[in-house]
């Protein structure tokens, strides 16, 4: 019994690769109606996000079924047979566990901790129940796997650092303003990230939200999504008296605010703290108005800075969470051995059981008649006797924790008990 | 006995000083919380080690330089752990327990007190002043070790270095905060301390004011000290130029209280304190 781990992701496959493959899995019905025909194949798991296409399954012929999976990707009509040559990875076995582990605690994404990705492992989990694909292996992997990611989560810092320009605005001003309740914020235009950025300060606690655009209607509609007040650009020296943070992007050429602008501005606030985002190319705000006192402005380099060093915290929190995930695959390893011995032990109580029903009818024929007491007792002789034998057997292969060669020892085992002769090849084929 | 208490207090003050250190590096609340028992564990072993002192002599000990660091070893430790209660800007304790700590060990090598204190240096008023300027003294020591906490995190932002400190240190805004609190409680008791001192200085002596260093120093430390609340008043002074004045004042108030003593003389210094045997 192997397991096996096969498929791309953003770190072998381009972009392009990895959306011709994602489409091929929109009907999951008939990717698993592949899977499940191919006999090789007795367990499977497929699972797609925009960074990668993995198939895991359990096989009694891991290279046929990888050989299967991969002319399976290669089928789509607009993928060349040479496309996957290097893109496509097999792992077994124990690469096998500790990719899929790492996987779903977001160890193998391209942001490292980010949470979605548990989500889509979840989800196609539930897909692959509904199509009854996964067996009593993958059950099991994929719930250590779900409690995996919720340790590393909780045990290390993974996701503690903000890792998105937004989201690293709103942690520097809580450096600066310490809580970010009521707090009033400007909006100097529009767009994706300013919107980003607004959507967190609103979930702090912000105050009044303002929106200045040069066209109003745009201003007016944004304004309307935040619950905030649209204002025109004429009206900006008279909003920064009552801002505390704001937010700039509009990258009209020349700077919307001068640093003489906002010293004036500071000294009819009473020296409150202000806090400027510039995230516009070609700039908003001079430069210079960073130099003034409790004016602190940032512009998109230093966000992506914040961003790069938090990256680099969570990378050194990844190598935490990388033990983590070595200790957990090696206890589902061992599980996995000790699930191999199953077939062993119960050819042999089998093997026993018949014996003994052999022996006793042969006894009983000589004895002749006996009451059902006496019957019993010696059912219950024999049980015992070949229960007691086996005993110490039995434990030696279940508690044979790391074995030199296990296949070895378990031939033996398999040999002394004449076991596979016995029964022909059914045992084998279980095996 | 009393050498006992104080050595239990200075332990208890290292301890707390490795424990919130290890709070700072570590950014742990438990070695944060432990070293908060420790310090309140530390202030009530100095406070027995006080009040033992004092029924000894039969007086306030505050004759000699030695003792006068204790008291404020004391007033600054029990100020901190008041602060702590009501705003809990922990990372001020990784500064605060050290200090209390060297203050406490200068007490102990520091010689005693040779002879009785002067009956001259007796008195309700004496007490009242003793007991005001050195609260006083220990809030505004908190003022000026949280600017120099502010300015550290203050460069680091405008300078955009996102590295140890910035992560370890609070929010400017609490910092600018502790400024407020420790120059709003810290200056009345600095006033009511010189008040106090010139109408005991009045009664004794006959004179409000002497011209004596330790006076003109402290004069000079209440001057700084005005300004700053009145601006932060009425301008709305804060941030850097708060911090920077808060620790400005706190170094004035240094002089007087360590370099007036030992280099400058007058008859405020702690050597004329003593009767002569």
């Amino acid at each position: 019994m192997n397991l096996l781990l096969c498929g791309v992701n953003h770190k072998t496959a381009p972009v392009a690769l990895r959306e011709k493959l994602a489409c091929l899995i929109p009907e999951v019905a008939h990717a698993y109606g592949h899977l499940k025909s191919w006999p090789e194949v007795s367990e499977s798991l497929l699972y797609t996000t925009c960074n990668r296409v993995e198939v895991i399954c359990v096989s009694q012929a891991p290279d046929e079924a990888a050989a299967r999976v991969r002319e399976f990707f290669g089928r789509h009509p607009e993928i060349a047979p040479g496309d996957l040559n290097e893109s496509f990875y097999v792992h077994r076995d124990r690469d096998a566990v500790q990719h899929f582990f790492r996987v779903a605690a977001s160890l193998d994404s391209m942001v490292v901790g980010e949470p979605q990705i548990l989500g889509q492992v979840k989800q196609a989990y539930r897909e692959a129940t509904e199509h009854h694909a996964t067996g009593p292996i993958l059950n099991r992997l994929v719930h250590k796997a779900f409690s995996v990611a919720k340790r590393v989560r909780g045990e290390t810092g993974i996701g503690d650092h903000a890792v998105s320009v937004s989201y690293a605005a709103v942690a520097m001003a809580k450096k600066i303003f310490g809580d970010l309740a009521g707090k009033n914020v400007l909006l100097l235009g529009a767009g994706e990230m300013a919107e980003l950025a607004l959507e967190h300060l609103k979930g702090q606690g912000a105050g009044r939200i303002t929106v200045a655009n040069r066209t109003l209607e745009r201003g007016v509609a944004l304004a309307r999504r935040f619950q905030g007040e649209a204002v025109s650009l004429e009206e900006l020296p008279e909003q920064l008296l009552t801002a505390d943070i704001l937010i700039s992007s509009t990258g009209a050429g020349d700077f919307l605010i001068t640093r003489d602008q906002v010293k004036g501005v500071m000294r009819r606030r009473k020296q409150r703290p202000l806090f400027l985002i510039d995230i516009a190319v070609p700039r908003d705000l001079d430069p210079a108005i960073n130099d003034l006192d409790n004016v602190y402005l940032f512009n998109i380099d230093d966000l992506n800075e914040v961003v790069e060093i938090n990256y680099q915290r969570r990378r050194h929190e990844a190598t935490k969470a990388e033990r983590l995930v070595a200790a957990e695959t090696l206890k589902f390893l061992h599980w996995l051995e000790t699930l191999e011995v199953y077939p062993t032990i119960i050819a042999m109580k089998d093997k026993a059981e018949a014996i003994c029903r052999a022996e006793l009818k042969k006894t009983l024929n000589q004895l002749g008649p006996l009451t059902p007491e006496q019957n019993q007792a010696l059912e219950v002789l024999t049980a015992s006797v070949t229960q007691k034998l086996l005993h110490d057997p039995i434990i030696f292969l279940k508690r044979n924790r790391r074995p030199r060669n296990p296949h070895q020892e378990l031939d033996l085992v398999r040999r002394l008990f004449n076991l596979d002769q016995d029964r022909g090849g059914e045992t084998t084929e279980k095996d | 006995m009393n050498s006992l208490f104080l050595s239990l207090t200075l332990l208890a003050y290292f301890g707390a000083t490795g424990l919130w250190l290890a709070y700072f590096l570590a950014q742990r609340e438990g070695y944060y919380r432990a070293g908060a028992w420790v310090m309140a564990g530390g202030l009530a072993c100095h406070t027995l080690a006080l009040i033992q002192r004092a029924w000894v002599a039969g007086a306030l000990p505050a004759a000699t330089f030695g003792e006068a660091l204790l008291l404020f070893a004391w007033a600054l430790a029990a100020a901190f752990l008041v602060l702590i209660w009501r705003y809990p800007i922990k990372i001020l304790g990784a500064l605060v327990a050290p200090l209390a700590a060297l203050m406490v060990s200068g007490a102990l090598i520091l010689p005693a007190r040779q002879g009785a204190v002067s009956p001259l240096l007796q008195g309700f008023w004496l007490y009242v002043h003793i007991c005001l300027t050195l609260t006083g003294y220990a809030a505004l020591a908190l003022a000026g070790l949280g600017g120099v906490l502010y300015l550290i995190q203050e460069r680091q932002i405008k300078r955009k270095r996102f590295g140890f400190f910035h992560r370890r240190l609070p929010s400017l805004s609490q910092l600018d905060n502790l400024n407020y609190w420790c120059l709003t409680t810290g200056f009345p008791l600095l006033t009511g301390g010189i008040i106090s001192g010139s109408l005991f200085a009045q009664h004794t002596q006959g004179r409000f004011f002497s011209w004596d260093p330790k006076e003109i120093l402290t004069l000079i430390a209440w001057l700084i000290y005005a300004v700053l609340l009145h601006e932060r008043l009425t301008v709305g002074w804060r941030g850097r130029r708060a911090a920077l004045l808060a620790i400005c004042g706190f170094l004035v108030l240094v002089c007087t209280f360590v370099g007036a003593n030992l280099w400058l003389t007058g008859y405020h210094s702690f050597a004329r304190f003593l009767q002569q045997p």
